[in-house]
């Protein structure tokens, strides 16, 4: 096979305040026409770095100090604005994370779909538009013939992704660079934009490179897999070799991630009184019902998982529970005692029991409050402590979540990394002293070992402090590790709930099942196997039924 | 679109509600305003008995309430009163106030036409200035293009407007004598004359407005530039002049009509300095010379067609804005 892209010694440099950084140093890449490569590794890697640089692009505020990147004997490196140009979207093509934010919200879906062939005078506006629709269609998109003429914000995320890939495919490109296209899809979803891509870069033989920090994923999608850690090339090999054989202990231990699982813990004590009781509960937004008759309970020093989509209502009970979303029926029992529905009429020794840990650590933390500030207003609202007891709570809470006092007591948010951020995060409900903490897609936003981490931490916590944890989440592989009783959600009502182990074997209510199903596993054959099981027409059906 | 609908008639609501209280605030002000007409008109040997009668001939001895809604009523049916000044005169001249000659309408009509066409005129050039040197600034922002504009456009706002003006009349009047420098338009001109006429001004104003506009274009463009959507017209092989107007203009107009509507508000209230250098027969002098006459109609009627426009003017942004937004125009 003839080489596509050739990458020799690239090194890249990214300023912050006055000095240039490297990010990746040194990696060389080779991929031959009409194949996939997946590069995979941590926030921090320079996968999406390694994969824009492959279309001679750097972000702002990075440039390439060294090396060659050498797209079909053209020297991206020094090539012009204007060669480079006439390369993008016609021989290179990008598909980004977030179809949401990368479609551009004031053009119809066509528009924009058109505007590569048309620019780069490859096809007629209709021409491309036909094209467009016979895209859509190969993709499985509903209403091919029509969709093209919504807006972004009109079509649902999963849709959105494969017209993304539809666009990328408008000029056929020799090479597509595929930058995380799933990361934000539930797994159901995630299903159908994997197929879809698998299918179009087999249909027109494109070159792919797939950036990706999800290793079950890439196992279904490259032929090679390139391990990047920090910015440098860790180990390269076919798919099913890496996957059998992994040589280096990073690769090893990436492979190792999930083994992380808590025993199951014995039968709960149904004559206890449950520390948070669901009763019953239907809330509404405006006029709308968003939850329908949810019940769930939660026992001292147990943690239930409430699993589900987006859209299914997860959040909503969250809320509810808070009393931020009083509901319309039904009500919340705490220790046997009802809670006023509003927070506002709460007193503050029930706020206090109820603490939430939330998804973007980032968002969650004011950014100009130290790091002991932000422990100690809770120590001192809730507790009453100021002064050297107040300074000997946080640090005994900032032990606690394994951090060092001396060190990170006066840092501010921007001096910690993820994983850090969302420990405070963890400490910060901890200084209310509660019985139950909500945990709301807390590891969502990280990588896995870092979520590891989180997860181990939170359990460690929970052993020592008698803690209850609602934990929500989309990610089964969290549920396994870290849940000791299971609710599933659809659509606003709880389609299932019992212990983990009962959740993880068979039989399961057909939601579960699509649910469990869905999860990439490591094995390469998994989404093809999947396919064939579920005929590909489900997948067209699937995706109907969640219009 | 029935959401945009009901969101207009909201705003439509609101503004009038908005004008409702500024007709009080005005009001008030303007009878707060020390010495009143009978007093200025008759002089400091005035006998107390003159001045009660003034008074009480143009109702000032009743009660401020009474008068506000008198006044409100007449303003909602478009009889703005009368001037007291142009009712003197008629008074003095030993006829009955000619109906016609005194109206608060028929003194300011003309002039708020004219302020309208050197508003007009002042806005169809700057505004289209303004956004298409904000896009070449945006366009190639750090280079000396934009940096030039910038200090241009910074240093004509913060002269002063009369000394503009003055530049203005000794390169184009004085220099080259291309335009006249005095800007007495009247009626039965011809369109073109008065145009002629009313350049130096406009020129002058849109020295003034510009800056603002043309630097919110740049930065609500560039504020668009990091995101995800223009990163991908790039890597889609576009050119930066169509990633800026196709993809980042439309989605930055709210921020730059907004300000648009606050320049075209001041140009038509706020242009006093410049009507008296070009001796330019506005409202705003129109104003100046009613208030140091205590002439409180003309003062008040004034006062609320500014606060029509500011709020109108305000309005149509709004709206504007909420039309540029897509996700409203186009509901799921």
């Amino acid at each position: 096979m003839s080489t596509l892209l050739k990458i020799r010694g690239l090194k890249i440099e990214g300023r912050s305040d006055e000095t240039w950084n490297p990010i990746i140093n040194g990696v060389d890449l080779d991929l031959a026409k009409g194949e996939v490569l997946g590069l995979i590794g941590e926030s921090g890697a320079g996968k999406s770095t390694m994969g824009l640089a492959a279309m001679g692009y750097t972000r702002d505020g990075c440039r390439i100090s060294e090396g060659s990147v050498e797209f079909d004997g053209i020297d991206l490196v020094n090539a012009s604005a204007d060669v480079k140009r006439d390369l993008l979207g016609k021989r290179i093509a990008y598909v980004a994370q977030s179809a949401a934010a990368s479609f551009n919200p004031a053009h119809k879906i066509i528009d924009q779909h058109t505007e590569a062939p048309t620019q780069h005078n490859v096809m007629s506006k209709g021409e491309s538009a036909d094209d467009a629709m016979d895209l859509y269609e190969r993709l499985r998109l509903p209403n091919p013939q029509e969709i093209g003429f919504r807006y972004p914000h009109q079509v649902s995320g999963g849709q959105l992704q494969r017209a993304m890939t539809a666009m990328a495919m408008s000029c056929r490109p020799d090479l597509i660079i595929f930058d995380e296209p799933t990361t934000a899809l539930d797994v159901t979803t995630q299903i159908e934009v994997l197929a879809a891509i698998r299918k179009i870069v087999e249909d027109f033989d494109t070159a792919a490179i797939y950036i990706t920090h999800d290793l079950a994923v890439v196992a279904q999608m490259a032929d090679r897999i390139k391990v990047l850690l920090r910015g440098d090339e860790v180990e390269t090999a076919e798919t099913r070799e890496m996957l059998a054989n992994p040589q280096e202990d990073y690769t090893k231990s990436l492979w190792a991630v999930r083994s992380f699982q808590r025993p199951q813990k014995p039968a709960i004590n149904t004559s206890a009184t449950p520390v948070v009781s669901v009763r019953n509960v239907t809330a509404a937004y405006g006029k709308i019902d968003v939850l329908h008759d949810v019940s769930f309970d939660i026992h001292a020093g147990r943690t239930v998982a409430v699993v589900g989509e987006s859209g299914s209502g997860k959040s909503t009970a969250a809320r509810c529970i808070t009393g931020l979303l009083p509901p319309r029926i039904g009500h919340i029992e705490f220790d046997g005692q009802t809670l006023p529905l509003s927070y506002k009429q709460r007193n503050k020794d029930q706020l206090r029991q109820a603490q939430m840990i939330y998804q973007m650590a980032d968002t969650a933390l004011n950014p100009r409050v130290s790091i002991g500030e932000t422990i100690g207003r809770p120590v001192q609202f809730y507790m009453g402590l100021t002064g050297k007891d107040k300074r000997k709570r946080v640090n005994d809470l900032l032990e606690q979540i394994e951090l060092e006092p001396t060190e990170y007591f006066n840092r501010l948010p921007s001096e910690l990394s993820g994983g850090q951020k969302q420990r405070i995060g963890i400490a910060r409900a901890l200084a209310a002293e509660p019985k139950f903490i909500i945990c709301d897609e807390v590891t969502s936003a990280l990588d896995q070992l870092v979520a590891e981490g989180i997860l181990r931490l939170l359990a460690k916590l929970q052993d020592e402090l008698n803690l209850s944890y609602m934990f929500i989440t989309h990610d089964l592989a969290t549920v396994k590790s870290i849940a000791d009783e299971v609710v599933v959600m659809k659509d606003g009502k709880v389609v299932e709930q019992g212990s983990k182990d009962q959740m993880f074997q068979p039989p399961h209510h057909p939601y579960t099942d699509l649910l469990l199903s869905s999860v990439p596993e490591m094995d390469p054959d998994w989404l093809t196997n999947l396919l064939d099981q579920r005929g590909v027409d489900n997948i067209g059906d699937a995706a109907v039924k969640k219009m | 679109m029935g959401t945009v609908t009901r969101i207009i008639l909201q705003r439509l609501a609101l503004g009038l509600l908005t004008l409702l209280v500024v007709s009080v605030v005005i009001f008030t002000a303007v009878n707060l305003l020390p010495g009143d007409f009978a007093q200025s008109i008759l002089g400091q040997g005035a006998t107390p008995e003159a001045v009660a009668a003034i008074r009480q001939d143009l109702g000032l001895d009743q009660h401020p309430v009474t008068r506000y809604f008198q006044w409100l009523g007449g303003a909602v049916q478009g009889d703005l009163g009368t001037s007291f000044a142009s009712a003197n005169f008629a008074a003095f001249a030993g006829s009955d106030a000619n109906a016609n000659m005194g109206t608060v309408a028929s003194t300011i009509a003309p002039r708020f036409e004219n302020t309208m066409f050197l508003a007009g005129v002042t806005a169809a050039i700057a505004v289209p200035l303004a956004v298409f040197l904000g896009v070449l600034a945006a366009l190639y922002r750090e280079t000396v293009f934009d940096r030039a504009a910038n200090i241009f456009t910074l240093s004509s706002i913060s002269s002063p407007e009369f000394f503009l003006a003055y530049i203005l009349i000794l390169l184009l009047a004085v220099l080259n004598p291309i335009l006249p420098s005095l800007s007495n338009i009247f009626d039965g001109m011809s369109f073109s004359e008065r145009l002629e006429r009313t350049l130096l001004p406009a020129l002058t104003l849109t020295l003034v407005v510009t800056a603002h506009m043309m630097r919110m274009t740049r930065a609500a463009i560039i504020n668009l530039l990091a995101s995800p959507y223009i990163e991908m017209a790039r890597l889609k092989g576009i050119n930066p002049l169509r990633v800026i107007v196709k993809h980042a203009l439309p989605n930055a107009l709210a921020p730059i009509i907004n300000v648009i509507a606050l320049n075209l508000a001041y140009l038509i209230t706020g242009v006093v300095v410049v009507e008296t250098v070009f001796v330019y027969p506005g409202i705003g002098q129109l104003f100046v010379d009613s208030v140091k006459l205590r002439d409180i109609p003309v003062v008040q009627a004034c006062c609320l067609l500014f606060a029509s426009a500011y709020i109108l003017l305000n309005l149509t942004a709004d709206i504007m804005s909420i039309l540029s937004n897509p996700r409203l125009r186009h509901p799921k």
